[in-house]
């Protein structure tokens, strides 16, 4: 199995956020994307996923279930955690058990791996920020799906709750899986980096032309200014944003 | 389970638990339905030629007032980006969310017509008819809704914006519904002539519904 993003752009609200990001990944292989707030992180894990068009490139995704889309095929683990206040932690684990097809492990023993198993009748409303947390973890071991896309995943867990997600990304990794994580700080496993927007400002009269051209279509931005930068390589397996060279100032 | 029935069963659960909106569309319904006879006075006659028009009225109103969060709650708790990456149809998804809503608010509505008719003075086969009318006509204001509630999601403060874009599309739904009731009740159209225009309506919803709604999600979302 092999992720790739190929010369991604994305741009929101009229602005670019970024343009020419490059990546590939086999299995087996983590990406820790890196970058400032704003830098386009979550935008990247929700173009893969799917929840967003890119304005230009496109993602490839080789050796999977060649009739889904890598959206199907991956967990997303968002800011925000899915959960029904309402409902108690088994009911929320077990409708995301029941609507994705859950066969991996089953419910119970997913809470137990994550250290909510005495919580499973408290509705989820009660729930700490990290117990939050750790439930949504659940959900990626309930239903196999080879790629995770982990936003910020150790935000808001504890010491032993960061040991944990560090055992189960490795499992994940050594069973052939993908992950993807968007990341301050570090993690726990062996991962390429991929950092985001080292340039500060990106020319804004660029990004009209990547609206108008763009879109859907997969064609190249004509306008946009970084793409004549001579630096752009495209046949490593892995490169990063053009302006690479600033990273190491 | 399938992912459509465990869907089906969580929005169900949800909505019958506290601070769900399964009780709020009937008890609106119960507010409107009891007041108007002390707005309109101790007229018999007046209340029971009104009757129909103020349940289907206050049908109308109370099926679309949880309507706004069907997809906005899902989607500040993101439930939604995941839903909208799941393997099933977006279609039928949304289809069945609209189900969802309308087993726990339409439904206990048409149910709550036998109870509230008395207070209107309707007579027991009139209150037949409606009940009957406003379970043919309650989906399709359900169904109609979605694509509101679609929209509440894609334009951020769609909240407001619901009720002015989907009460005129309503519009056509409670015509005839009343129209179908009053047959019945008053002559001298024959009843099937507007209730087979409802159930046509109601058909026309569930299909265009769920397509117009799941377009609007799938391009709204960011």
């Amino acid at each position: 199995m092999r992720l790739a993003g190929h010369d991604l752009a994305c741009v929101r609200g009229g602005r670019q956020v970024f343009a020419g990001v490059n990546f590939a990944l086999g299995a087996g292989e983590a990406l820790a994307v890196t970058g400032r707030n704003g830098a386009g992180k979550t935008t990247l894990l929700r173009l893969i996923a799917g929840l967003l068009e890119p304005s230009g490139g496109r993602i490839e995704l080789s050796g999977g279930r060649a009739d889904t889309s890598p959206g199907e095929q991956a967990h997303y683990l968002g800011h925000r955690e899915a959960l029904k206040p309402a409902l108690s932690v088994r009911e929320n684990l077990d409708f995301w058990y029941a609507f994705l097809s859950g066969r991996d492990a089953s419910p119970a023993s997913a809470l137990d791996a994550v250290g909510l198993a005495g919580l499973s009748a408290l509705p989820a409303a009660y729930l700490s920020a990290g117990q939050r947390r750790r439930l949504a973890l659940a959900r990626l071991l309930v239903a196999p799906r080879p790629i995770w896309l982990l936003d910020e995943p150790t935000a808001a867990l504890d010491a032993a709750g960061q040991q944990r997600l560090g055992e189960l990304m490795r499992a994940h990794l050594a069973g052939g899986g993908i992950i993807v994580a968007a990341t301050h700080g570090p993690l726990e496993l062996e991962a390429k980096e991929l950092k985001l927007g080292s340039q500060d400002a990106l020319d804004p009269t660029g990004a009209p032309s990547v609206l108008a051209g763009g879109r859907r279509g997969g064609a190249r931005p004509q306008a946009h200014p970084q793409a004549e930068l001579p630096t752009r390589d495209p046949s490593p397996p892995f490169a990063s944003l053009p302006g690479e060279g600033e990273k190491s100032r | 389970m399938s992912p459509l029935r465990a869907l089906l069963v969580r929005d169900m659960r949800i909505a019958v638990r506290i601070g769900g909106g399964a009780l709020m569309g009937v008890l609106f319904f119960l507010a409107v339905v009891t007041l108007t006879p002390f707005a309109v006075g101790p007229d018999l006659a007046l209340l029971r030629r009104i009757g129909p028009a103020i349940l289907w009225l206050g049908a109308l109103l109370a099926s679309l007032l949880a309507l706004d969060r069907l997809f906005a709650a899902d989607h500040e708790d993101g439930s939604l980006d995941l839903i909208l990456m799941g393997s099933a149809p977006l279609e039928l998804t949304v289809a069945t969310k609209g189900l969802a809503h309308w087993l726990t608010t339409g439904l206990p509505l048409v149910i709550a017509v036998p109870v509230l008719g008395l207070l209107l003075d309707i007579e027991p086969n009139a209150i037949g008819v409606v009940a009957l009318t406003l379970l043919v006509g309650t989906p399709a204001l359900t169904f109609i809704g979605l694509i509101g509630a679609a929209l509440a999601v894609a334009l951020r403060r769609g909240g407001l914006l619901l009720p002015v874009l989907v009460l005129p599309l309503t519009v056509p739904v409670l015509i005839f519904g009343v129209s179908a009731a009053d047959a019945a009740i008053i002559g001298p159209v024959p009843f099937g002539t507007p209730f087979t225009i409802l159930c046509a309506l109601t058909l026309m919803s569930l299909v265009v519904g769920p397509f117009a709604a799941a377009a609007t999600l799938r391009h709204g979302l960011d």
